[in-house]
């Protein structure tokens, strides 16, 4: 049996990881959003780990639904990011501001 | 035998997701965060998380990701631009990365460092099945949030397809405004013609 606290630090450094990589590309709206998703994941991590070690299967569930959600929004985030590239010709976090409608 | 499945595998993913924060190609980073999304798959495996070690891979692997890569392979960016300003808030991300990490892991190991046995047993555990009593669970208690997952899926495809939506243009149309409001000098155009000098 691996100790909880291994699986938390891991969690921990990968929402570390992808908290300095949104710092890191904050001109990159494709990169901010693999930095969100690897965020969830270890959101998601959190969530699993709890539920396993409290043996409660309400945390999987929400894992369920975060899943869920985040896909919804990762499909939504590319399409803005085709819209921005189609007016703009790049995908530069400055030029978002430029968008007007 | 269990601790070296969990040690490669979360040095895997450390690995792979500091390769997507650093790397220059966008393709290489949806390919590298595909491998974080592999490697915790197999974590989830170690966690009893089997139904969803296996969505994660069908639906992210397979779905999301394949959205992601679809997109950036249509792209024609230029990198150079982008990557300007990295180089110079490196020291500002380590020091986000280096605080938070030990903040995280110094609560971690105050509040949680001796939670090595389960506590509480056998809470709304129907069978061995991971996926039946998720099933069972999802189907009952949480019925009317899952509805609400559906109609935020739904709204997912609305506003992604509405957003990209292109009018067709080669479709040929009568606007009736213009019609309506056209001038007599719009269409009318009155030259001297050479007859008239003779």
């Amino acid at each position: 049996m691996i100790p909880m606290l291994y699986y938390l630090v891991l969690s921990s450094i990968l929402f570390s990881i992808s908290l300095a990589g949104i710092f890191l590309n904050r001109k990159n709206i494709l990169i901010l959003l693999m930095s969100l998703e690897l965020m969830f994941l270890s959101i998601n991590f959190n969530f699993i780990i709890f539920g396993n070690f409290l043996v409660d299967l309400s945390g999987q569930i929400f894992v369920f639904f975060i899943l869920t959600v985040v896909a919804a929004e990762t499909a939504i985030g590319l399409a803005l990011i085709v819209v921005l590239y189609r007016s703009k010709k790049s995908i530069n976090v400055d030029d978002v501001g430029k968008l007007k409608g | 035998m269990e601790l070296y499945v969990f040690l490669i595998f979360s040095l895997l993913l450390v690995f792979s997701s500091l390769k997507v924060i650093t790397i220059n190609n966008p393709v290489k980073a949806a390919i590298y965060l595909i491998v974080a999304f592999f490697a915790s798959a197999v974590l989830w495996l170690l966690l009893n998380a089997e139904f969803l070690a296996i969505i994660l891979v069908l639906v992210y692997v397979g779905a999301v990701m394949i959205m992601f890569l679809f997109v950036v392979m249509m792209l024609d960016i230029n990198m150079v631009e982008i990557k300007e300003g990295f180089v110079g808030y490196f020291p500002f991300g380590l020091l986000v990365f280096i605080t938070t990490a030990l903040l995280l892991i110094f609560f971690l190991n105050d509040q949680f460092s001796n939670m090595d046995k389960n506590i509480i047993q056998e809470i709304a555990i129907i069978s061995n099945d991971n996926t039946k009593n998720l099933g069972f669970l999802l189907y009952t208690e949480f019925i009317l949030a899952f509805e609400i997952a559906g109609i935020i899926l739904l709204l997912g495809i609305v506003a992604a397809i509405t957003l990209t939506h292109k009018k067709n243009i080669s479709n040929k149309y009568q606007n009736p405004f213009q019609q309506v409001n056209v001038k007599k000098s719009d269409r009318l155009k009155i030259i001297k013609g050479e007859g008239e000098n003779k």
